[in-house]
């Protein structure tokens, strides 16, 4: 008879051990509660991130344009931050930027693009096993390397062929960081290449068209917003990269069309100036962060260009 | 009646396979002019840098004379650094590619997040450099020591990490989850019993990866303000240091001045290529080590 009551009280339902589970507070009930909590905590740090980035940026941005006019800042054609009368032009910079990452586009774009078609339309499945990782380990060589690689390979080598050319030039970090950039063009455009359905380059095949002809009447045009994504996203890359310039190109604040002179881009400007440890509070510390400031506005502009365009001129299939 | 011309469509088919069959060369050369960049770039510093490596140069201290020179010191502040940089990035990554994939599935907040890590993953490094000077440097007071450096390098990594942690935790199968709930697991038992272990190669995988990217990262210390000629080793993260791709920086710009310093920036490079080229054959190692495929 006792065994049968004990059977009897230990008879509950599912839904009363629930119940029960739910109104202990043991160990396990508050980790359950507790752990979004942390969670969300190391969220918020990315969400923070950005905001200190914006804030510290803006915050001596706007100091920086009390001392010098806004016009005179992004209409400046010199820059000569540590002179007696100072001025503060960032012409000169955007420059050498915009001179430099045209360069790099100018050899990544084609060879990254060439690299792209050979991958996803010619090669073999075993020779693009082999040929891809190696063109990724491009892509993981510290940046610093190839400033040393610009600086004492590449300018030399320009120098023999080119002797008027300077010590530090634009050119040859430009063109050294184009090698940098071509995997990463390559891997992007071939994705984008890649999920251009067979049937498609099928359907090219049977009109009668070369492999050629399939690639540039049917799959480019398919591929184009992904293609097009990624060299922007090299644009943005070029204009972000800092120590390849930063070595190879000296820190002369030329405004100067001539590729085969020093210049400086605006991330090298950074380096020098927060390098020389520029006394907090004075223009040239302020302007640091005005420039760091357009660096950022230029390389989120073309990052929000780059998803904008994969996103709507991508051709569903 | 003939309505194709037989013989002008064999005359425009030769060209027009001549055409295909050069550009593939074409296609084919453009593919590997990368690669012989890299092993331009590899012999360079191997041929300047392997007569200035010895056991007195991996194991001294920094030196005005080039001959007298040894990187222990920048050896050592990049391993303090990762002491940093691991345990920040590892926590810290994972638990937000969590928090987002199982907790915050879907809606307004998730996309928001996800917009700003991505956005993150384009700034400049450079950038990240400001931010270390701007908060750990100045406004917390660090000064320039490898804790403001490490978190600075956490901070640009971080986005790598958690996209990353993300995708292999979407790669865990769902039945895996659905049965853990159907035994009666809670959420964190089902996390760290169920996906935790089967998401753990590819998230290691990925964490690897972007901690060598934070090893060769040299713009945001150059922002912190690393000293060119540190001669005590750093012993802690609360001491100042230099690190293996400063100390590549330094010796690289003063080569104009003292052609040995060259040699000296090329053995540096050897020191860190050959880390990150074991750092590499790890991640790739777990990963087709311990990756599950279901």
């Amino acid at each position: 008879m006792t065994s049968h009551s004990q059977t009897k009280k230990q008879k509950l339902s599912v839904r009363e051990m629930i119940d029960h589970k739910k109104n202990t507070k043991s160990l396990s009930t508050i980790t359950e509660k507790l752990v979004p909590i942390i969670l969300f905590l190391f969220a918020l740090i990315s969400i923070l991130t950005t905001v200190g980035i914006i804030y510290t940026l803006l915050n001596e941005t706007i100091e920086f344009f009390k001392q010098v006019p806004i016009i005179d800042f992004f209409t400046g054609t010199v820059l000569k931050p540590l002179s007696q009368n100072p001025e503060f032009g960032i012409l000169p910079l955007i420059n050498g930027t915009i001179l430099s990452s045209l360069i790099a586009m100018l050899v990544a774009g084609p060879i990254g693009i060439m690299a792209a078609i050979y991958l996803s339309e010619y090669a073999s499945d075993r020779v693009r096993r082999v040929l891809k990782p190696m063109l990724e380990v491009l892509a993981g060589i510290p940046t610093i390397v190839y400033g040393f690689f610009a600086f004492t390979f590449v300018t030399p080598i320009l120098r023999s062929i080119w002797p008027s050319i300077d010590a530090t030039n634009i050119l040859s970090p430009g063109i050294v960081m184009g090698v940098m950039i071509i995997p990463m063009i390559a891997s992007l455009s071939e994705d984008a290449m890649s999920s251009v359905p067979n049937s498609m380059r099928e359907g090219a095949f049977a009109l009668g068209a070369t492999r050629l002809e399939s690639t540039f009447k049917v799959v480019i045009p398919a591929a184009l917003s992904g293609i097009i994504a990624s060299f922007i996203l090299g644009i943005s890359r070029a204009i972000g990269e800092t120590m390849i310039v930063t070595i190879a190109s000296g820190s002369s604040k030329n405004f100067t069309f001539d590729i085969t002179e020093s210049m400086q881009t605006m991330t090298a400007y950074i380096v020098e100036v927060a390098g020389g440890e520029a006394p907090a509070g004075s223009t040239i510390y302020f302007s640091l962060y005005a420039v760091a400031m357009t660096l950022f506005v230029f390389t989120l502009i073309m990052n929000l260009l780059a998803r904008y365009v994969s996103r709507k001129f991508r051709e569903e299939y | 009646m003939n309505y194709i011309d037989i013989q002008q469509v064999q005359k425009k088919m030769n060209t027009r396979i001549v055409k295909n069959n050069i550009l593939k060369y074409i296609f084919f050369i453009s593919t590997t002019i990368g690669l012989v960049v890299l092993a331009a770039l590899l012999i360079q510093v191997f041929t300047q840098g392997l007569s200035a490596i010895n056991m007195d140069f991996i194991t001294g201290r920094l030196s005005t004379e080039a001959s007298r020179a040894g990187i222990m010191g920048a050896i050592l502040g990049t391993f303090w650094l990762m002491v940093v940089v691991i345990p920040v990035t590892i926590v810290i990554g994972i638990g937000t590619a969590l928090f987002l994939e199982l907790y915050l599935k879907g809606g307004k907040i998730q996309s928001l997040i996800q917009t700003n890590i991505s956005n993150l993953a384009g700034v400049p490094s450079i950038v990240y450099g400001i931010l270390g000077l701007t908060i750990f440097v100045r406004a917390m007071d660090f000064g320039n020591i490898v804790l403001a450096g490490g978190l600075t390098l956490s901070l640009l990594i971080l986005p790598i990490v958690i996209v990353a942690a993300q995708e292999s935790i979407r790669s865990v199968p769902q039945h895996l989850m659905e049965a853990s709930y159907g035994m009666g697991a809670t959420k964190w038992q089902t996390i760290r019993r169920i996906i935790l272990p089967a998401a753990l190669p590819g998230m290691l995988t990925g964490a690897i990866l972007a901690i060598s990217r934070a090893i060769g990262e040299t713009a945001p210390l150059t922002v912190i303000g690393i000293p060119a000629l540190l001669i005590p080793f750093p012993g802690g993260i609360f001491d100042k240091f230099t690190a293996l791709p400063m100390q590549i920086y330094y010796w690289t710009l003063d080569s104009s001045l003292v052609e040995e310093y060259a040699n000296l920036a090329a053995a540096t490079i050897i020191v860190l290529l050959l880390l990150l080229f074991l750092l590499n054959s790890a991640a790739i190692f777990i990963r087709n080590k311990f990756q599950h495929r279901y």
